[in-house]
Parts: structure tokens; C-alpha cells; sequence
């Protein structure tokens, strides 16, 4: 099945992976909602590897389950991690620029959600949207 | 650095966006507008977004940003053409985009700036 890694680096490198997941959702199968869904937590999710993990690279793939498809995309990167995450997963909670909803955000338009991190080893999210 | 073009239409500002726009492009069209409304004088400005894929977080603090500062220098911010599946998505996302007016298409947002510069007594034949 298609899979294929974004490097982010830049702002146009989030643009780049929401293009990137529009793509593979499409081939997936995934109808306009979910497809704007996913494109748009990608987009949250792409961000924050840029800006709190430094840089790092999507991956992404369809995926199949029985007769479901879906998309599931690794978002990973080696910057200073994450202390709380718990807090860091709260609405409203940012220690940056954005408006605070781009974990708790992404979360809620996913049907998967998955996150790895500790301070000093980078940061793990793990998304998955099904047809 | 590629910016968004911005129209002027009578006491209106127009931007139609056309591009998925990173967040430097964002940051550039909120600068050049608050630039433009104080340049014009401008009383309104219509965002027109129809084209827009997704509206993420940052785009969205983006457009309530404008509708802020366009406010606090005395003009009406009216945005257009929002997408069905984005609507969805914003609000699954927990945007509100408070401040932001919206309409549905351009003819609406425009009788809508209209309708607001009309009940402030704010129409063109004041400025004469």
C-alpha cells in the first residue's frame, strides 16, 4: 500500500504534508469529511513538530482492517519532548503561538490517538482516520 | 515572499485566498490588510475562503486576529464562503472564531458590511 515520508523542516513543509495526507486519504477512500478531518489534525500535528519539536518527518500510509481502510499517520521528532501530558493535551494550554487546541484538537478528529514523549527524547503522535 | 492580493471596492477591502496558505503567508496577509485599512480608510472587509481545503488552528486565530484589529480601527470584518466539511471540522476542532462574522457567499458578506456601515450612519454620503 502507498506509504510515504514528509521531512518538516518549514512552513511550506506543513503545507506540503497536508497536501501529502489530502493525497493518501483520497487513495484510501475516505469521503470529503473525513478527508478534511484528517488533512486538518495532520496540519495541527505537523505544526507542532516544527515548532516545539524542532523539525522532524511524517509519516504516512493506508492502512487496512477487515474490509476498512483508513489513514495512519507518525508524526516524530527529536526535540525536548513533552513533561506533562496530560496538560499538554488540555484545551487552551500552549506554550507557544498557536490558539492551544492542537493536541486535544487533533485528538478529537481522529478515531486514534496515540502519544509518546518524555523530556529529552523527542515526541511520538500517532494518528489514524477510517473510511 | 508571495502575499495575498487585496482588492479595494468602494469603502471595502477584498481578499479572496486562492493558495493553502503556510503560516508566514497568514502572518503577511494580516500585516498587509491592517496596513490597507488605515490607508483606505476602509469601513469594510470581506475574506473570502471558499477555496480554503481545511482551516486549521492557526488560520483560524489568524481570521479572528483580523476581525480584531480591523475592529479596533473602526471597520467590520465579513468572512465568506466557508465549505461545508471545514465547518464540520472547525467545530470538531473547538474553534468558535469569536468576533468573526460570516456569510455565506460574497453577494451575502457584502450586504451584510453594507447593512452594518448603513446602521452606523456610516455610508459614503457622510464622507462628503
Amino acid at each position: 500500500m502507498a506509504a510515504s515520508t514528509i521531512t518538516i523542516r518549514s512552513g511550506e513543509d506543513v503545507v506540503r504534508v497536508r497536501q501529502e495526507v489530502r493525497r493518501t486519504a483520497i487513495e484510501a477512500g475516505l469521503g470529503l469529511v473525513d478527508q478534511t478531518k484528517i488533512v486538518t489534525a495532520a496540519s495541527e500535528l505537523a505544526r507542532n513538530t516544527l515548532d516545539y519539536g524542532k523539525g522532524g518527518e511524517a509519516r504516512m500510509e493506508i492502512v487496512q482492517a477487515g474490509a476498512r481502510r483508513g489513514v495512519r499517520i507518525v508524526f516524530e521528532d527529536n526535540g525536548p519532548g513533552i513533561a506533562d501530558i496530560e496538560l499538554a493535551m488540555k484545551d487552551g494550554y500552549t506554550s507557544g503561538k498557536g490558539m492551544g487546541l492542537g493536541l486535544g484538537g487533533a485528538r478529537r478528529l481522529c478515531n486514534e490517538f496515540a502519544i509518546e514523549s518524555a523530556p529529552g527524547k523527542g515526541t511520538r503522535v500517532t494518528i489514524a482516520r477510517w473510511k | 515572499m508571495d502575499r495575498i492580493p487585496i482588492l479595494k471596492l468602494g469603502e471595502a477591502l477584498l481578499v479572496t485566498i486562492q493558495v493553502d496558505m503556510h503560516d508566514r503567508l497568514a502572518m503577511a496577509l494580516e500585516e498587509d490588510l491592517t496596513t490597507r485599512i488605515v490607508e483606505h480608510a476602509a469601513k469594510g472587509v470581506l475574506i473570502d475562503i471558499s477555496a480554503l481545503e481545511i482551516v486549521d488552528s492557526f488560520i483560524g486565530r489568524t481570521l479572528a486576529n483580523i476581525a480584531m484589529i480591523a475592529k479596533v480601527l473602526d471597520a467590520v470584518t465579513v468572512v465568506v464562503g466557508m465549505r461545508p466539511a471545514v465547518a464540520i471540522t472547525l467545530v470538531e476542532l473547538g474553534l468558535s472564531l469569536p468576533g468573526v462574522r460570516t456569510a455565506l457567499n460574497a453577494e451575502r458578506g457584502m450586504a451584510m458590511i453594507r447593512a452594518l456601515l448603513d446602521d452606523n450612519g456610516l455610508t459614503s454620503a457622510d464622507e462628503s
